[in-house]
């Protein structure tokens, strides 16, 4: 095996410890809900209890330990002897917050996380008096740290006979054994439970035969007359002298699994045999016939018994349970991403070719209608279906998502003091893997916001009329070919004159403008706005809301926020499905085709004398919509062409950059709007301002995908100074590299 | 020839660890992932051995081994509980459901194996 399988299957257990959290914390969530039904608990216990059961087999005694004593407490909880109530429950969430870094401190071979045996302590402060609090006791049964060695070499190998590889020879040479140890003598007769628990006595002699010579006298004294005989029943009984130097332990291990079936007797031999119990006394030795290691055929034995004795009625099964758990684990396979994305770029490529294909039919003159430009036609709607899956595989379900923002939710309010209740829908909703990763950072600060800033306090709420619990809801659903991921609280809205004074204060608009609803709450996205007159120590970091936007913007995603007084804020979030292909804008600019993300553009306009205010020192500058914004030719700025004039009639794509602030950006033609292949260019070139990435086109040449921020950032620098021509001209038509 | 186990557990981690273990000890491996499982697997196979774990969704280890000693060709195969527990009263509960012996988890695969040759020849 070129991969260690002791390694894939430590990563496996971790992965399953991320569905078992999970699960645990669904039930947790039913329990919040009130239907702490025996069924629920015992879900929690289960999955606290597989946690513990994986972690013992790769020695992780810090997660063992804690899992332990978490589902001690699930146990009193199972058994009855204490209730769940909403304290113990908040008790257990916690308890899972710290089960959750525990698991990540063992994933990362890092160092048990402070704090969790104050978690524990929480939940076990609610065991009755006198129960057992496992960690001051003995390590639990079963549970002392045993390494999981899987050495293969230890094992028999598959063709070798069991008596040769199980266990080495104890009494290699029988008759040195005997003369310096005598052996024993063992006296065993199954009871009839022995054979019902599925026991064969011959492979226990078969056992003991591996420990040294055995000489076996089987007793069928007992044996009743053949038509009272009861197959079920157990008639005889063997003695056993073993010549061998093992120990009494390494005998009695052999009779481990029946010593509760059978009577059983051991001695040294020259001892005198006859303290057991149930032994035949006084048998005459002609009575002790020798039957070698022969058994009765307990098969045949068995098989006669279904007649004799009325089978047990079936087990009933829990149909009710029968719809839950397993069906919803389908069956999975490990891939590595990288397999997955270059699945994806192929499916691209595929795209591409397509495209240039339908271009060659188009050149060659042939009729759209043939069967040719059909067939090519089935061709990519079949390509897109496969574009689609191959998506698939990156996508994700947000649900981990959004149980890690539950745990932002209980961390943010506790700290703030605040009843919150996070109400998740669509948490079924699947978006790439890399998307979901990296909204990780920006949901938790809008979550803590909507905490921190969104949610009044208890009393003002209660003055208002509602109830001191405050909801926030964390939503997603698909929506038009995007993602919608939305954050809602029923707080108190955005206080707009608050917001509007601190960005006059700050002089991020002017002292006598006069913006809309929607202006003023765009504001909150301005860089260095906080709405927080004192910086707590949840959210108000210095890190503002217009962090939260470029993470998502650097996502393809554009955030919005409404805000209704009294009612509370949302904030939306709309994402593009997959990071590999981009909606865009392709620009004619000099000769070359560009394409600018449709996610930058807000709106395109032509410029008429009206449009454009000369700027004493820096040329013109555009006023659309009632607003400044330098004007950029894209043409000079790429150091195509010289300027051409004044701008006046030509076509302006109006961007918005990452800082808020607007920018006209000046194109020569508008091409098309598409959908557009990504393909990084970093590796090859480098970081290049201002471009982002390239994309082949039909008809085989390179475009590339600008970053309109940093180009108008460069062009301030600059002041104006167009770059050095040729710097961003594709040699004519630079065919594709690869 | 090799011989065939049935291994009923709910975590996938030690799922793959029975199988990784008993597949190189010359074990043939099919699985189900709890007690009901176990039974719809058992209704087209006939292993020489069953491991069950305990603690299960649907249908415990308990259940699953009544339901199997039920079953007229399976009352007599050997069936090991695969258990976190070592308690007395566990392996009591165990054996009054009809299982054949017990391995404590987190095993120890040479063990595990000399425990089926054990129960199963």
């Amino acid at each position: 095996m070129a991969i260690d399988p002791m390694k894939e299957i430590r990563a496996s257990f971790f992965g399953e410890c991320d569905e078992l959290v999970e699960r645990l914390q669904d039930a947790l969530n039913h329990m919040a809900d009130g239907t702490s039904d025996a069924e629920t608990i015992n879900d929690v216990f289960r999955a606290v209890h597989s946690i513990k059961g994986g972690a013992g087999a790769f020695d992780l005694t810090a997660l063992v330990a804690f899992a332990h004593r978490f589902e001690t407490v699930m146990d009193a909880l199972r058994s009855g002897s204490i209730a769940a109530d909403n304290a113990l429950i908040k008790g257990l969430f916690q308890a899972t917050d710290g089960l959750i870094d525990v698991i990540a401190a063992a994933r990362d071979d890092g160092p048990c996380p402070p704090g969790s045996d104050a978690t524990l302590a929480l939940i076990e402060a609610f065991l009755p008096e006198g129960a057992p609090r496992s960690p001051d006791g003995p390590e639990p049964v079963g549970f002392e740290p045993l390494a999981m060695t899987l050495q293969l070499g230890d094992m028999p190998a598959p063709g070798l006979s069991t008596a040769d590889a199980i266990q080495p020879e104890t009494g290699g040479d029988p008759a040195a054994a005997a003369s310096q140890d005598p052996g024993w003598v063992i006296f065993f007769r199954p009871h009839a439970a022995l054979y019902a628990s599925g026991n064969e006595p011959l492979l226990l002699l078969s056992a003991l035969r591996r420990l040294g010579t055995l000489t076996v006298d089987c007793d069928v004294s007992g044996l009743p007359d053949w038509a009272d005989l009861q197959a079920e029943d157990a008639y005889l009984s063997w003695t056993l002298t073993l010549i061998s130097t093992a120990a009494e332990d390494e005998v009695l291990d052999v009779f481990d699994f029946v010593t509760d079936v059978c009577d059983l007797n051991l001695s040294r031999t020259g001892e005198v045999a006859g303290v057991c119990p149930g032994q035949p006394s006084g048998k005459a030795a002609g009575d002790t016939r020798s039957w070698g290691t022969r058994t009765p055929d307990r098969q045949a034995g068995n098989d006669a018994v279904s007649q004799i004795r009325p089978a047990p009625a079936p087990v009933p099964l829990p149909q009710a349970a029968a719809d839950r758990a397993p069906s919803e684990a389908a069956a999975t396979v490990r891939v590595d991403l990288d397999r997955i994305d270059r699945l994806v770029n192929l499916v691209g490529e595929i795209v591409i070719n397509h495209a240039m294909l339908a271009q060659c039919i188009a050149r060659a003159g042939i009729d759209r209608n043939s069967d040719v430009a059909r067939g090519l036609d089935a061709v990519i709607a079949l390509t897109r279906d496969v574009q689609d899956s191959v998506m698939m595989i990156r996508a994700q379900p947000v649900k981990p998502l959004f149980q890690r923002m539950a745990r932002i939710v209980r961390e943010a309010s506790a700290a703030v003091g605040k009843d919150v209740r996070l109400v998740t829908e669509g948490e079924a909703t699947e978006i790439d893997k890399t998307v979901i990763e990296r909204l990780s950072d920006p949901l938790t600060h809008i979550i803590r916001n909507a905490v921190d800033h969104g949610l009044e306090r208890p009393d003002v709420r209660v003055a208002t009329g509602k109830s001191p619990l405050g909801t926030i809801t964390l939503r997603a659903q698909h929506r038009s070919g995007r993602v919608l991921i939305e954050v809602s609280d029923d707080g108190g809205g955005i206080d707009r004159r608050k917001v509007l004074d601190i960005a006059r204060r700050k002089g991020l608009i002017a002292d006598d403008a006069a913006p809309g609803n929607a202006e003023i709450d765009a504001l909150l996205f301005q860089p260095g706005f906080s709405t927080s007159a004192t910086v707590t120590a949840l959210s108000g970091r210095g890190v503002g809301m217009d962090v939260v936007r470029r993470a998502v913007q650097s996502l393809g995603g554009r955030i919005a926020v409404r805000s209704e007084p009294g009612q509370g804020t949302t904030l939306s979030i709309s994402l593009p499905l997959t990071l590999a292909v981009l909606d865009g804008m392709l620009v004619g600019v000099g000769d070359q085709t560009m394409v600018v993300p449709l996610t930058a553009v807000i709106e395109t306009s032509k410029l008429t004398p009206d449009d454009l205010c000369p700027l004493a020192g820096s040329g013109m500058v555009a006023r659309l919509r009632g607003e400044f914004m330098p004007l950029c030719d894209l043409g000079a700025e790429l150091g195509f062409r010289s300027p051409l004039g004044t701008g006046e009639g030509r076509i302006v794509l109006l961007t918005q950059t990452d800082d808020g602030s607007r920018a006209a950006l000046i194109v020569d033609t508008i091409i098309e709007q598409r959908q557009v292949v990504i393909k990084g260019l970093e590796r090859t070139f480098g970081s290049i301002p201002g471009v982002a990435a390239a994309t082949i086109l039909g008809d085989g040449q390179i475009a590339l995908i600008l970053d309109p921020s940093e180009i108008v950032r460069q062009s301030r620098i600059r002041g104006g100074t167009a770059r050095q021509p040729d710097e961003f001209r594709l040699s004519g038509n630079l065919q594709r590299a690869g | 020839m090799s011989r065939c186990v049935l291994a009923v557990d709910d975590s996938r981690t030690i799922r793959d660890m029975l199988t990784y273990a008993l597949t190189g000890a010359g074990f043939t491996v099919h699985l189900a992932e709890d007690g009901q499982h176990g039974l719809e697997v058992l209704a087209g196979l006939h292993p020489d051995v069953i491991i069950s774990d305990i603690n299960m969704p649907r249908l415990d280890g308990f259940g699953f081994i009544e339901a199997v000693r039920a079953i007229d060709r399976l009352r007599a195969i050997p069936i090991l509980v695969l258990t976190t527990e070592s308690a007395p009263e566990m392996k009591a509960r165990a054996r009054a459901a009809g299982a054949t012996g017990w391995v404590v988890k987190p095993f120890d695969p040479p063990k595990l194996v000399r425990a089926l040759e054990m129960v199963s020849g």
